[in-house]
Order: C-alpha cells, then structure tokens, then sequence
C-alpha cells in the first residue's frame, strides 16, 4: 500500500527523491480522511519551496487543507490533470495524483524523513489514539 | 477509519448502527452524527438520481396541545397556520419581538387541538424555552425530541421504495402534507417534505424500533441504488436547492423579508410576536437581501468569506461550497438590496485572493419531476 521507495511526512505528505528531482503527493491516509477532493492549488513553476512551509491547498466538500513541502526546492513541474480531475487524488493518490516535482535543494534530504514502515506505524498509531 | 464518540454528545438510537456502517462520525450542534458514509458526492447523487436515506433523528419536536394550540402556534411564528387543513403543513419562522428568527421550523397541524413542530436539533430547547415563555393561552407545549426518531427518504425513487414497506398509499399524499400508518409494521407520521429540492418523505415515529426501520429501508431501497446519507450530502443538496440553513442564511439578525421568506411571512394573519417591527420593515424597505451566487472560475467560496459589491465589501459569504449536481460552485450572501440583480458580477475574497462571481437567481436548482 505504502511504495517502499517513497519518504513521507507527519502531515501526510510522500515524497520520491530520486535523481535529484523529488515528486510530492498526499498519501492514501490523507484522501481517505479528506474526503472527495474538489479543488487543488498548486505552485506555479520556478516556485522556491522551503520544508515545512505550505506548497499550496487542496479542498474536500467541506474544508480546505494546507500541503506543506517535505523538502527544500525549486518547482520542475506540476501536474496539470488535477485541475480537471481533482477526484484522482482520491482514486490514486501515491502515482497518478503527484502534485509537483521538485529540483531538490539538499538531495539527501528526504532521506531524514519516515520510510513506508515507520509510516504506516504512525498511521496505526493515530487509529489508535482515535478510537481510545 | 471511524471516529470515537466524547461522553458528551447527544446519540440518536441509529448511532451504533451508523458506525458499523462505516460512517465518518461528526460533532453536529453536540449530536455524534454521520458525516458521510460513501462519499459526499456518491451520496449527493444518489439523492438527485435515485433515492438516499437520512437519519435525521436529531432533530428537535415541540408538541403543542390544547383548546389554545393554534393560538399559541399562531402568536410565536410569522407563518399563518389558521390556513392549515388537517394532515397539512408549513414552513414557518419562530420569531423575536423584532422580527427576526428564533429558529425555522416545520408546523403541522395533527387536529385543530394538537400541532407538532420539527424545530433545529441546536435549537430545541431554546425553541422550547421561547415557546413556553410566551404561553398566555390554553395550550401546554412539550418538547417531544426524545420520544421521536425521524428519518429521510429523499430522492425520484423514494416514494417507489418507501411505498413497499407501507400499505398507506402515498401517492395521494401531496407535497407538504402528511398522514399516519404503518411503515415495516412500525407506527408513523408519513410527511412529504425534506430539506434536499427532491421529491420525498420524511417520517417520524417512537425511537425503540428504528434500527429495524433503518434496515428495512434500506433494504427495500438497495436494488434502486439508495444509499444512506449523512449530514455532508445534507448540506450540499440543501444548499444547491437554494434552501436556508438557521445560524448561516437565517438566524436573530435576520427577517423573513432580508431571507426571501416573505412567502412564510404573513403580518396580514393578525398580531404575533414580530408583527409590528415586520410591518415596519416591510414600509420602510429591507437594507440587505439574500441572493444566490456562482463562482466564474475554479475557486471556491467558503461559509464566512469576505464579498465585495463595486469593490467595497457589502458582507460575507453565508454558505458556500460545491454544487455536486449542477457541477458549479455557488454561495449565498446578503448584499445591499440595488446591488442584488441577477448577472450582476461580485467578488469573492478567497483566502486573501479576489475571485470573480456573478448573482445569479434562486434557487440553484428545481426539480424537472
């Protein structure tokens, strides 16, 4: 469920670093709580993006919820078919629903964040801490 | 992944049956609600298309019995419920002494001694308070939440399936009216009313059997593709249909007249709580006006947003959000009433940013059935 080459964040983010380009993505965990996806802001190109720091938005039926980059970079690309079919964040989040690539500033840094174990750990951990 | 209940909140008899289903529960007015089950939008649908289920136990009852029943009825709401035939309803408002929502409720009129108003699940008690407050009459008022379960059948074919569990024909029953049989063997206020801009029902009955109720709908519904819906699909149908919402479009701030509900407002009925500060407002002309609008690109309007009218802001957004059917994302506003014309364009302040929009008629949408 989780790909094992992807790094991912507190906050729900993934990122696939390889090359020096970083792709960025919400993950499963974070569509399911949202909801259906109606709308996603995204950075323009050439957009300096710091770690931490919210990359853009995307909107449920309800509420609008920040993204925040997991890494430090400029934006090589984003994904122009989200605009027309933001439900794909919900239908695949982990491949066809990328939001941005990035050129990373620190290609190791993605490296620092969880792997798809200590992911899904924390995830399992949250279920938890709900439902006590 | 489902969400714990806090002691606190208020569970109708269906909350267990709700997670089991695998709703997404929600803190509703302090009542442990099902947001959603399937999606918000799958729901939304399913409602326009086929039918959904709702518990809508929640809600709040106030009973009014008496010699003096409509007298009371009469005094506290803004509607004219003399006009009511039995087996008949009405939307109404509750009102304050200067003509603004108390709450908005449904009046129906059960015999000329006995009215039984469906009132905000928020706002029962203080509905109940306010009614109680201003009995000078030969009535007594009850309020009645907890001795009745209410659910929504809602949808082009939730008659059709509502129809197999019942032998009372419904057919005959038109809209805004209501009658009493049994639906799957349990007791119940059969009404065709709803909060969605479908065709459908609404039905109240004692609490102890509404699980085997709840499956039985939707069982009977499940081969026309009804789904059960929650409190989110609620929400965006109403809205898409136009349809006010107390605490957004409506509430002690606002008159009938500002809302576009001078159709429940009837100062011609003779006094009641209001009258004079509505007959005033009436003479004097309204300094604000609902109006509907729709997003000219991509962007959302939110509950709250700030709106700019010739760029000067003229108030905030009152409900905003996607209409799912209508494949467009709309709002509702008061602005001042000559800035109020349909295909004027507005701006929205979305998160800092300017986004155009345009007033367009209400409601948003009417069903072609």
């Amino acid at each position: 469920m989780y790909p094992t080459d992807y790094r991912y964040t507190k906050d729900h983010e993934w990122i696939k670093a390889e090359g020096g380009i970083g792709t960025i993505g919400i993950t499963d965990y974070a569509q399911q709580e949202l909801g259906d996806v109606v709308f996603v802001e995204l950075p323009r190109v050439g957009a300096h993006l710091k770690a931490g720091a919210s990359l853009g938005t995307v909107e449920s039926v309800k509420a609008v919820s920040e993204i925040f980059s997991p890494v430090s970079g400029e934006v090589t690309e984003t994904n122009a078919t989200l605009a027309d079919a933001p439900e794909t964040i919900n239908k695949d989040p982990h491949r066809a629903a990328w939001f941005v690539k990035v050129r990373l500033a620190n290609p190791a840094e993605a490296n620092g964040l969880m792997d798809a174990a200590a992911y899904q750990a924390y995830i399992a951990g949250k279920a938890k801490e709900h439902s006590a | 992944m489902t969400t714990p209940a806090t002691a606190e909140l208020h569970k109708t008899a269906l909350n267990a049956t709700h997670r089991r289903l695998g709703a997404k529960m929600v803190d509703f007015g302090g009542w442990d609600m099902p947001l959603e089950y399937s999606g918000i939008l799958a729901e939304h649908e399913a409602v326009r298309t086929r039918a959904g289920l709702f518990d809508v136990s929640h809600m709040g009852e106030i009973d009014i019995r008496g010699a003096g029943a409509l007298d009371l009825v009469q005094w506290v709401t803004c509607n004219n419920a003399a006009k009511l035939t039995v087996g008949q309803a009405q939307y109404s408002g509750l009102m304050t002494t200067t003509g603004t929502f108390v709450d908005d409720l449904l009046v129906h009129k059960l015999s000329d001694t006995h009215y039984l108003l469906c009132v905000n699940a928020g706002n029962q008690d203080a509905d109940f308070e306010h009614i109680v407050s201003a009995n000078r009459f030969d009535a007594k008022a009850e309020n009645a939440g907890a001795r009745y379960s209410q659910l929504a059948i809602q949808g082009p074919r939730a008659k059709e399936i509502l129809q197999r569990l019942t032998s009372v024909p419904l057919d005959p029953i038109r809209y805004y009216h209501f009658a009493f049989g049994k639906v799957d063997g349990v007791e119940c206020l059969i009404a065709r009313t709803g909060y969605t801009g479908e065709d459908g029902f609404e039905i109240y009955f004692e609490p102890e059997l509404s699980n085997k109720l709840w499956s039985a709908l939707l069982a009977a519904g499940e081969s026309a593709g009804m789904l059960p819906c929650g409190l989110g699909a609620r929400n965006t149908l109403r809205l898409e249909a136009g349809m006010c919402l107390y605490g957004h479009e409506i509430d002690e701030t606002t008159t009938p007249w500002e809302a576009g509900l001078g159709w429940i407002c009837k100062p011609d009925k003779g006094p009641f709580l209001g009258h004079d500060a509505l007959r005033r407002q009436k003479e004097a002309g309204i300094r604000r006006k609902l109006i509907g609008f729709e997003m000219l690109d991509k962007r959302i309007a939110r509950d709250g947003y700030p709106v700019f009218v010739g760029g000067r802001e003229a108030g905030r957004v009152t409900s905003g959000g996607p209409a799912p059917f209508l494949k467009k994302n709309i709002g509702m506003a008061y602005v001042p009433p000559n800035s109020a014309s349909a295909g004027a364009e507005i701006e929205i302040s979305v998160r800092g940013q300017s986004a155009p929009a345009r007033i367009i008629a209400l409601p948003f949408y009417k069903r072609p059935h």
